[in-house]
């Protein structure tokens, strides 16, 4: 197998498995978690769960007060991660391209400099979620096998992607294929993983913030 | 729980998982943030106290039972089962170094309502048996009895007839049709009997009908709290038997936070049914009569004073807004404390945690938050609205001997009641 053979497999084949394990995992992922069920709250309410459970979705991308000094570090180490991972993801000219193929439907994408800006801002912020994660006592203490290689495996398209895109390695059909094949590692990883919240945090919240918008509790 | 066993705790395990809980498990990404919103954590910088690594045990049932993929790792070895000696650690996470306060719940990133879990897991504990003593016997003195501190009704009504007799009013018992049945806490019938005198005085200038019920007056519910579905369901049925038999508007749970959760929030779900009646926090009510011009006081306090939030008034109840309403009717000198009101820090021994003696130490480590709160504001008094509380902080103050007096706000409003002699 040549570089271009390679890099066709990586397309083709490859990316179809890779995407069929990522969608199959999620929905049995989600559909594990929804069967199971929950009770009705029997309980005379104070207020909307409903409004509760959609408030609470959209504030908790805000960090509590309270605790904003002692979670400073994770917290800036983690929205400069994602903020930076969403820009590259969605908005880099060939990433745009690809979803409209799929899709049937693109939009503006931000210039390469832009990009390249997030990328590495990506990438310091999953150094710094790695630091993190290795002195803070908790955290270490919390983090299993599954969340090392699922900061893994986030990194490795960052760095293979900015690697492609710079032509640090040649030849340029090799190293976009490697990267290719780093997101095809990410999307089979992903059910399996901690990666999960991507989704599943919009349900938490919402069963949280239902809770207490029915107690009439603003949180 | 005579027959608790490791398989019954694990089947009570697997019985309390639902779709939040599955959410919650699969959602977290051990950034530890909840550490730094728990008491136990931030006053002894002890790992194991972050909330989420408590719920250690009902997580590998969840991962186990109800994933596909935690069912694979365990059947080829890749992870081990739940044992029992895991629970015999885990009851000193599951109970001595948490008080159900819900400061965890507040400020996780993925939303988890961590404290719910907590609370779910007792469930698990206790059928397995590996609940504290001391909360094994509070709760069976709880059914036996009916109070978890030994409290009977002639307890009770010796009381009442000491507060008769000081003030020339009546304490109605067993009043059909009334407005407001009143339950108290057996620390209030034993410690603090100023606040059945101070309702007495309030409901006869507001002009409405009270009663006690001689066959539920106790609010408390040790069931709850240590986590055991059957008591606190008995515990709470005989407050609904006794309410809709005496046809009472409103009940009314005292001066405690847990007590509260347990009839208005737990209640109906564990009676599988909602009420004929409502049911208020006392300091809800007061409130309301203030609102309606039934609440009419005079004079202010000049001493200053600060307000401790009750956590399950606050964060699982959402009664907020209502006792500073009530504080600045007599207060000329009210002081908020750093993080009050939804952000409180708990006393330190609520969900039962004043019953286990062999915590007393971590309490006392652990309340060292409240002293650095009123270190803070310097307050003359404290006033608060939970027994409970009350009891544990002056324990905690008296132990880094702190000479700050703590108040019942209802008898504190009662003081300042304008009355016509």
């Amino acid at each position: 197998m040549n570089y271009a053979e390679f890099l066709i497999w990586v397309r083709g084949d490859a990316f179809h498995w890779s995407l069929a394990i990522f969608i199959f995992g999620v929905t049995l992922r989600l559909l594990e978690i929804i069967l199971i069920g929950r009770k009705a709250n029997l309980a005379e309410k104070r207020g909307s769960g409903v409004a509760g459970g959609i408030r609470t979705i959209f504030t908790r991308f805000m960090p509590n007060q309270a605790v904003l000094p002692r979670v400073m570090h994770t917290l800036v180490a983690g929205y400069v991660f994602h903020i930076g991972f969403f820009i590259v993801l969605l908005f880099f000219a060939p990433h745009v391209a690809l979803f409209e193929a799929a899709f049937g439907f693109g939009w503006p994408a931000l210039p390469n400099g832009v990009i390249d800006f997030a990328t590495i801002m990506a990438i310091l912020g999953l150094i710094a979620v790695l630091i993190n994660r290795l002195r803070n006592p908790v955290q270490r203490m919390l983090t299993g096998f599954g969340d090392w290689v699922a900061w893994f495996v986030t990194l490795l398209p960052l760095v293979t992607g900015f690697m492609a895109f710079h032509h640090l390695v040649e030849p340029y059909p090799l190293m976009l294929a490697l990267h290719i094949l780093s997101v095809e590692l990410l999307l089979i990883v992903f059910p399996f993983t901690k990666l999960m919240h991507t989704f599943t945090l919009f349900l938490a919240r919402y069963y949280t913030g239902e809770n207490a918008g029915h107690r009439g509790v603003e949180i | 729980m005579s027959s608790a066993s490791f398989e019954r705790g694990y089947h009570a395990f697997k019985e309390q998982i639902d779709s939040s809980v599955a959410a919650y498990f699969q959602s977290c990404v051990s950034c530890g943030m909840c550490a730094e919103a728990c008491l136990f954590y931030t006053e002894t910088n002890n790992p194991e106290y972050t909330p989420i690594y408590k719920l250690e045990p009902l997580r590998k049932v969840w991962e186990q039972e109800y994933t596909l993929w935690g069912w694979l790792k365990s059947s080829i070895g890749l992870s081990r089962k739940l044992n029992d000696d895991d629970l015999k650690q885990w009851q000193h996470y599951i109970y001595d170094s948490c008080t159900l306060c819900g400061r965890c719940s507040m400020v996780c990133p993925v939303g988890n309502d961590i404290v719910s879990m907590i609370r779910k897991a007792r469930e698990g504990m206790v059928a397995a048996g590996h609940a504290p003593e001391g909360q094994i016997g509070a709760s069976k003195r709880a059914v036996t009895i009916g109070s978890p501190m030994g409290v009977k009704l002639p307890a009770l009504q010796a009381q009442v007839r000491h507060i008769e007799k000081d003030t020339g009013l009546t304490i109605p018992f067993d009043t059909e049709g009334a407005d407001y049945m009143v339950l108290l806490s057996s620390m209030e019938i034993m410690n603090f009997p100023e606040y059945l005198e101070a309702i007495a005085r309030i409901m006869k200038q507001a002009g409405k009908t009270w009663t006690l019920s001689s066959q539920a007056f106790e609010a408390t519910n040790s069931g709850i709290q240590i986590g055991s579905t059957d008591i606190a369901r008995e515990l709470v049925s005989r407050v609904v038997n006794a309410a809709e038999s005496l046809k009472v508007k409103t009940v009314i749970s005292p001066e405690c936070g847990h007590a509260y959760t347990a009839i208005r929030w737990e209640g109906p779900n564990l009676m599988g049914r909602s009420f004929d009646f409502k049911v208020k926090h006392i300091v809800e009510v007061l409130d309301e009569l203030r609102a309606q011009g039934l609440l009419k006081t005079e004079g202010f306090e000049e001493q200053r004073l600060t307000f401790h939030d009750p956590c399950q008034l606050v964060r699982r109840g959402g009664v907020v807004q209502q006792p500073r309403n009530l504080m600045n009717m007599i207060s000329e000198d009210f002081v908020e404390m750093p993080d009050a009101g939804m952000m409180n820090w708990c006393c330190g021994g609520g969900g039962g945690a004043a019953a286990i003696e062999e915590a007393e130490e971590l309490r006392t480590q652990a309340f060292m938050c409240k002293k650095n709160q009123l270190d803070e504001v310097k307050a003359d008094a404290l006033v608060t609205a939970c027994a409970n509380c009350r009891i544990v902080m002056e324990e905690g103050l008296e132990a880094y001997d702190m000479d700050i007096p703590i108040l019942g706000l209802t008898e504190l409003l009662a003081e300042h009641l304008v009355e016509e002699n």
